[in-house]
């Protein structure tokens, strides 16, 4: 930087503007096949998203037609039990860790939930299949409800933590100020505070979850039928994507594509929904 | 031991509530609370557990042997993780070395690079890779991905360089190569994102010293940003090596189900995950099916040790930033 | 403040009606007051998967009985009919004595349908159908003949021209019933083989690559100019792969089909009843193709829910009547009538 030649100044700004561009060309290298896998999808998707892949069941190989209704249903389902089990205690151990962190239990928990969120989801399948399967005697949806929510405990527990801890110490103050009680300060004035980031990162825990087929193998097992029962075999769109795509039927193929291009679209939109309420959230901060 | 983060929430009490509800109605938030956390811990143990618990027979039957042998013959029940570590570090120190360059540019580009309108939908598309599941990466690697890579880069590489070990054999499409690269695919937004935060976080002042010394923006970013950031982004190269060990799904569909130690990037080859996933369900015999538990159980541990380095990194950022 | 805490209010509301809604109490097992249909479900064998939905949609229309079968492989099948967590298990490989002595509770094994493995291969300009012998395809899936010109092919094959090429070997990569069916000929026909490799539905193959399913091995074949592999016999014809006649034990040189699978299930028939793990490989027979195998499903034999056992044990006569029609049109093999016979005779075992 202090030699002053000419041509080394020459070539530092040539390098500048090599390398800036490069970072641009890594962007796009990096985004490319975002737009490469939505395109295929689209393409080899679209025309089998038709009404009655939307509201049929699975037809039986060498008849073709016949949807995944009771797989999109069966995603949702075990999704929202998923939630529903994950959400308190999330959101719980999550308060924990903003307001009571600093204890070494604490600090264990965090790294226990951080050992959680990187664990491979096959290896959470298999273990609720010993918790759940084995003793009811039977695969179920609430077995792939909780093998699901399991994988979402911690990352709710994160982000919780993270939006509890970015409230403003001067709202807690003022709330205990006006004498109400610790409980009802987290309750009625930090967790509505922090509520933007939490949902934020349900969202994203959800679009996580939605597209996981490896703990749901022995847990949900799949279903050919309709089925709403907590105690019966259930299907789900990644399942199903995974099963047809294995088999060597052309028809089953298409609709692998169709139910992928499905998933896609629900996590896109929960992502999108996610990305506006950050956004909202930030608004409302500044 | 409310007051860590809190300040004092005993000090200023007006009396409106009833003392002893309030002291109850705190008592039990916190139990409620310590409740949820210790959920969280109970679920590793079980899993940990679990794993231990099925994997006993193997590792009775083998011992440390298990680790080191590469045979893996479910005729003679004769298993060895050695083929599934091997593959395993292969493909995800690869994907690794294909993603951190690609990752570090992205995030300084959306960063220090980009202008403002384009940093959030170039960083919103980034993280969409993060969002796509892993079952949809795997339908595009084998319906269209393995045969592209097949035709147009492992044919003209075994034909041309097949003399060399790291090309040789034929083409199958389905190969390291192709766990590689979707691996490498999924782990750059994780890497990214993490990136793009700890860079964002290095203070302006540093920025400005620099620029006031007459420094271009890219030797700023590179002497000054990066330096500044390199603890945090080894913690992010860290955690993306997390993920590239532990994905299953897709790489299961595209890598060729081996258990060969290969030196051959054309070559199919086999990982931890991918063998639990691809057997579980086939495996008759209890011994086989204690073996892949033993994998599985190898997994975590390593996880876990992955995991308590990026923390431990992470820790030392936050020292480092208070002597700073 | 917050707009999308009220949309998340919602979504969790709309969960708890519906988780609320619709499964309060246990699943009734029966039909009757609650109108729910049977349900029965039954998990394991991939290779059975296709004909099986078919068999359940079809069985479906004529009874309402919804028989839900999973492909989740047939070790899987075992596992799970083991521990009891499925009301049926299919399985392409018989369970051993051995590991029947470590089942809790009486069952039956009962074959339902047989599937046929053809050789296939990828010769440039070759359609025909080579003729192979047991030895020799041992000797290639050993790795000891190398060379598609090699004397010994080219002895048994003088019409046809072979080129100076190597042989690829390509198996499965994962555990598979078609392995089984295929290695437990091998084993059969060639002690080497049995004392080297053995059978199993995943070995440790002593030459050449691996694919992924029978689309796998499949695909490999048909890009892969040399290579050999054997697969189902559907995805040979599906994809017009070339397959060998293989010499059976009666020495002739015998093409897969569903009757000549058909004829190695009738002569599997008295070994059968003598011990029904037996397999219908290498079988006499004038016609029978060698290389056939038979698909299982496990049963309790003492279930306690008395009435769903009812509709199971229904469902599979069923099969073994009319379900057999079915088979062939999947280019599965049908049972011959002894064996539909001896089949119905072990259904009967079921109380």
């Amino acid at each position: 930087m202090i030699r002053l030649s000419r041509t080394h100044e020459w070539w530092r700004r040539v390098l500048n503007v090599l390398a800036l561009t490069l970072t641009g060309v890594c962007a796009l290298l990096v985004m490319a096949p975002v737009f490469i896998i939505l395109i295929y999808l689209v393409t080899n998707g679209i025309r089998s998203v038709n009404l009655e892949f939307l509201t049929s069941l699975p037809k039986p190989p060498g008849e073709p037609g016949g949807g995944l209704a009771n797989a999109i249903v069966g995603s949702f389902y075990m999704v929202g039990l998923a939630l529903v089990l994950s959400l308190p205690i999330g959101v719980g151990a999550g308060v924990y860790l903003a307001e009571f962190g600093q204890s070494r239990y604490a600090h264990l928990i965090r790294f226990v939930a951080d050992v959680l969120n990187g664990m491979p989801s096959i290896v959470i399948g298999v273990s609720v299949w010993a918790l759940l399967v084995v003793p009811m005697r039977t695969f179920s949806a609430l077995a792939g409800g909780v093998a699901l929510a399991f994988i979402m405990i911690p990352m709710i527990t994160r982000t919780t933590e993270e939006m509890v801890r970015a409230v403003p110490n001067a709202l807690r103050e003022a709330s205990l100020g006006l004498g109400a009680t610790y409980a009802r300060t987290m309750w009625s004035v930090v967790l509505p505070a922090a509520r933007g980031g939490i949902v934020t990162g349900v969202m994203l825990a959800l679009a996580r979850v939605f597209g996981e087929a490896a703990p749901l193998l022995f847990t949900a097992l799949g279903n050919r039928f309709w089925n709403l029962y907590l105690d019966r075999p259930m299907a789900s769109l990644p399942t199903q994507i995974y099963e047809y795509a294995k088999s060597p039927y052309e028809d089953w193929h298409r609709q692998a594509w169709a139910a992928a291009l499905l998933l896609i679209v629900v996590v896109l939109i929960l992502n999108i929904v996610a990305r506006v309420s950050t956004r909202e959230r930030f608004r409302a901060l500044r | 031991m409310n007051e860590t983060t809190t300040g004092d929430p005993t000090a200023p009490k007006v009396r409106t509530h009833n003392r002893a509800a309030t002291f109850w109605s705190d008592r039990l938030f916190r139990a409620a609370a310590v409740a949820c956390a210790s959920v969280v811990v109970l679920l590793v143990l079980f899993f940990a557990y679990e794993l231990w618990r099925s994997s006993e027979l193997s590792i009775r039957t083998f011992g440390w042997r298990f680790w080191i042998s590469r045979d893996w013959d479910p005729v003679r029940e004769r298993f060895g993780a050695l083929p599934f570590i091997w593959g395993t570090l292969v493909t995800s120190v690869a994907a690794l070395i294909i993603a951190v360059p690609l990752s570090l540019g992205t995030a300084i580009f959306i960063a220090e690079v980009a202008p403002r309108w384009l940093r959030q939908p170039v960083s919103f598309v980034v993280e969409l890779l993060a969002a796509i599941p892993s079952v949809v990466y795997g339908l595009w690697g084998v319906f269209v991905m393995v045969p592209w890579l097949r035709e147009h880069v492992q044919v003209p590489l075994s034909q041309r360089f097949g003399h060399i070990p790291l090309f040789a054999g034929p083409a199958f499409g389905v190969s390291m190569m192709a766990a590689i690269l979707v691996l490498s695919v999924m782990i750059i937004p994780y890497i990214t994102a993490v990136s793009r935060e700890v860079i964002l976080a290095v203070p302006q002042a540093q920025r400005e010293a620099s620029y006031g010394l007459g420094a271009t923006k890219w030797e700023t970013i590179r002497r000054v940003v990066l330096r500044y950031a390199r603890v945090g982004i080894l913690g992010a190269i860290i955690l993306g090596y997390g993920r590239a060990v532990g994905e299953t799904m897709a790489v299961t569909m595209v890598i060729g189900n081996r258990p060969e130690i290969t030196t051959s990037l054309l070559q199919p080859g086999y990982t931890l995950a991918s063998v639990i996933a691809n057997e579980f369900t086939e495996a008759t015999s209890p011994l086989y099916l204690s073996s892949l538990t033993e994998l599985g159980l190898l997994l975590f541990i390593i996880t876990l040790v992955i995991n308590a380095l990026a923390r431990l990194l992470v820790w030392q950022v936050s020292r480092g930033e208070v002597q700073r | 403040m917050f707009p999308n805490s009220r949309l998340l209010l919602a979504v969790i509301a709309v969960s708890v009606v519906i988780i609320a809604g619709c499964a309060p109490k246990k699943s009734p097992n029966t039909t009757g007051a609650t109108g729910a249909k049977v349900q029965i479900t039954g998990a394991g064998s991939t290779f059975v998967y296709p004909l099986m939905s078919r068999w359940s949609a079809e069985y479906e229309k004529n009874s309402g009985v919804q028989v839900n079968y999973q492909s989740i492989g047939s070790g899987g099948g075992i596992q799970q009919f083991k521990e009891g967590t499925i009301d049926f298990g299919a399985t392409d490989v018989a369970v051993s004595l051995e590991e029947e002595k470590t089942f809790t509770r009486p069952f039956v094994q009962i074959p339902v349908v047989a599937g046929t493995v053809a050789v296939v291969y990828n010769l440039p300009g070759i359609t025909t159908n080579l003729k192979l012998t047991p030895s020799v395809l041992a000797d290639i899936f050993l790795g000891k003949i190398k060379k598609w010109n090699d004397v010994r092919i080219a002895q048994l094959n003088p019409d046809v021209k072979l080129p100076d090429m190597d042989i690829v070997v390509v198996h499965r990569s994962d555990g598979s019933g078609t392995t089984y069916i295929f290695t437990d000929y091998l084993s059969t026909v060639s002690s080497e083989w049995e004392q080297k490799i053995g059978r199993g539905k995943s070995v440790s193959w002593p030459t050449g690559v691996g694919g992924k399913g029978n689309e796998g091995v499949t695909g490999q074949v048909k890009q892969l100019p040399g290579a050999i592999g054997y697969v189902e016999l559907s995805y040979a014809r599906h994809n017009n792969l070339p397959f060998a006649a293989i010499q059976n034990a009666s020495g002739n040189f015998v093409l897969p089909s569903e009757e000549t699978g058909m004829e190695a299930t009738a002569a599997a028939v008295e070994r059968l009843k003598q011990d029904i793990r037996s397999s219908a490989v290498n079988m006499p027979g004038e016609n029978s193709y060698p290389i056939t195998g038979f698909v299982y499903v496990l049963l309790d034999t003492q279930p306690k829910d008395k009435t769903k056992a009812a509709e199971i044990k229904k469902f599979f006569e069923w099969v073994l009547k009319e379900g057999q029609k079915m088979a062939s049109e999947l280019d599965y093999v049908p049972l011959a009538s002894e064996v539909v016979e001896m089949s119905l005779q072990k259904l009967a075992e079921v109380q």
